[in-house]
């Protein structure tokens, strides 16, 4: 930023008492310039066509019109996957949200002193992080077979990661004055976290928790699709077939229970934080 | 003293009746949830297939990860970031006039309402059918994906701008208005200098997410680097799958770091 300083030198205003003030330039131009570059090479590479858009718009809805009105009769059939769905991310959740917390602990640099311990630890969360999680359903439906239990360790490993970060960020915000106190009167370090941390952390955690959970209801729907269990694999057996009133329904069922749980745990966070 | 510890300590609020209730509902719904785990698929090989897999996966493919070629890893990655820029783009546009709608402070309760429920609808349906949906507008390839990227990222980007806007500040607007701006003033000076950072900060948070979900988009046929991830990992090239997986994580990286400084400059101003 120096340097467009001495490209565009800032503007000088001379006040009323004499004084100058030196008003920088607005770096506006230059952020567009960066995002129109941008665009336009994306543009290139994705051939992005406002006219194909434009004029085949209409095909979009010809699935959507499909689906309207969802396949009623169908709805019995959808209970067993959707609940496995819901199972699978509340079991999912739970062990990878119960998982990580040692590890944020190690991950944040007011609680452990090493450098080399925090970085490597973090390095791990980062790594788990970005691995995508139909990668990690994929690989599990290999390693458990297919079925539930693959889509439970991809949610599980997915929001260990998740949490993961969101923890040791909010750990290294808190207030060490009772933690520090503890460890002088003798605690040992594990002690002095449950004591002096965890009620500080606890209700972010929870609703945290609670927040990941509600995404992941919505992302287990797309493991089955490699055969990770739940909805998934009705909705691509149904896509496969081109049923898509019953599609239709299965989404609709979807979205109401996705509504159900997303209601419920905001009046739970609501009442955590 | 200790007696006055103790003492306070007794006082302490006894919430043991919710809290019993609470750990009950919990422990029920994870033994419920429990029974969903089928163990019968598991095979002895499991340990054998994970340790393939890792073994693989650490030996990437040098050939394809530093082959040039549109083939190649680099040009892949170069068409899943341009999917999930320009993804990004879109889908922050159609968001903005979404949330104006959207947010309880300017609206009616019940257009509010309803615009809630139409972004938690689209937000629902999952990428791949917006994929198979849009490849019979465009055909298969990045410009479908793009269109999925775009229509996916409108449920949480919107959501985050109804946010921003229902914290506006309105004594802003107010002492512009006691000045004597117009209408345009008002927005101009009051209303988007508090809606930008906000907004460019959810939209590269939003590109961060749209790289890491590119590999969605392979399912369907949708372009970008996901349909070779996941054609390598079905037919169990995982040396392949490796090479692409390392240039995926290392961008990943790369970008979330540029985009946690964009960000943490945006919010201090």
């Amino acid at each position: 930023m120096k340097l467009y300083d001495k490209v565009f030198p800032p503007k000088t205003i001379t006040l009323a008492n004499g004084k100058q003030i030196k008003k920088p330039r607005s770096r506006m131009p230059l952020v567009v310039l960066v995002l129109l570059a941008m665009t336009v090479i994306s543009v290139r590479v994705t051939g992005f066509n406002m006219t194909v858009l434009v004029t085949r718009i209409r095909e979009f809805f010809v699935i959507l019109d499909e689906m309207i009105p969802p396949e009623w009769s169908y709805m019995p059939q959808i209970w067993q996957p959707l609940f496995d769905t819901i199972k699978m991310s509340l079991l999912g959740s739970f062990i990878g949200s119960v998982l990580v917390v040692p590890f944020a602990m190690l991950a944040s640099t007011n609680i452990i002193h090493n450098k080399i311990v925090v970085s490597a630890v973090r390095l791990l969360l980062s790594i788990i992080r970005t691995l995508p999680t139909l990668v990690s359903a994929l690989i599990a439906t290999y390693v458990f077979g297919l079925g539930t239990l693959a889509g439970t360790t991809a949610i599980a490993v997915f929001t260990f990661a998740y949490i993961g970060k969101i923890l040791y960020e909010e750990i290294e915000t808190v207030d060490m004055g009772p933690f520090e106190a503890m460890e002088a009167m003798g605690a040992t370090k594990t002690r002095a976290f449950i004591s002096a941390i965890v009620p500080q952390v606890l209700p972010s955690y929870l609703s945290n928790c609670l927040f990941c959970f509600e995404g992941n209801v919505r992302y287990a729907s797309i493991l089955g699709y490699v055969g990770a269990g739940g909805l998934g694999i009705i909705l691509n057996e149904k896509i496969g077939w081109r049923e898509y009133a019953s599609v239709g329904m299965i989404l609709l069922a979807l979205f109401v229970t996705v509504f159900i749980i997303e209601t419920i745990s905001r009046a739970a966070r609501k009442r955590l934080v | 003293m200790n007696e006055r510890i103790a003492k306070a300590y007794e006082a302490r609020p006894k919430r043991w009746i919710f809290e019993l209730a609470v750990a009950f509902v919990v422990i029920a719904l994870l033994v419920w949830s429990g029974t969903a785990v089928e163990t019968a698929g598991t095979t002895q090989s499991g340990a054998v297939i994970a340790w393939n897999i890792l073994k693989g996966i650490f030996h990437p493919d040098t050939d394809l990860l530093f082959n040039f070629t549109t083939q190649g890893v680099p040009y892949l990655l170069l068409e899943t970031i341009c999917i999930a820029f320009l993804g990004t783009v879109v889908g922050a546009i159609i968001s903005i006039p979404l949330a104006f709608i959207s947010a309880s402070n300017l609206t009616p309760k019940p257009v509010a309402f309803i615009g809630r429920i139409a972004i938690m609808a689209i937000r629902t349906v999952p990428a791949f059918v917006y994929g198979l949906m849009f490849i019979r507008v465009t055909g298969p390839g990045a410009f479908a994906g793009l269109l999925t990227m775009s229509l996916c990222s409108v449920g949480m980007v919107s959501k985050m701008y109804i946010e921003a806007i229902e914290d506006l500040d309105v004594h802003v607007l107010e002492s512009l208005d006691a000045a004597g701006c117009t209408t345009w003033q008002k927005i101009r000076y009051g209303i988007l200098p508090q809606l930008m950072p906000n907004f460019a900060s959810t939209a590269i948070y939003r590109f961060d997410i749209n790289l890491r979900d590119a590999t969605v988009l392979g399912l369907v046929g949708a372009g970008g680097i996901g349909a070779p991830l996941i054609f390598a990992m079905n037919a169990y090239r995982w040396e392949e799958a490796g090479a692409i997986l390392a240039g995926l994580i290392v961008l990943v990286l790369i970008i979330e770091w540029i985009s946690t400084k964009i960000r943490v400059k945006l919010a201090r101003g």
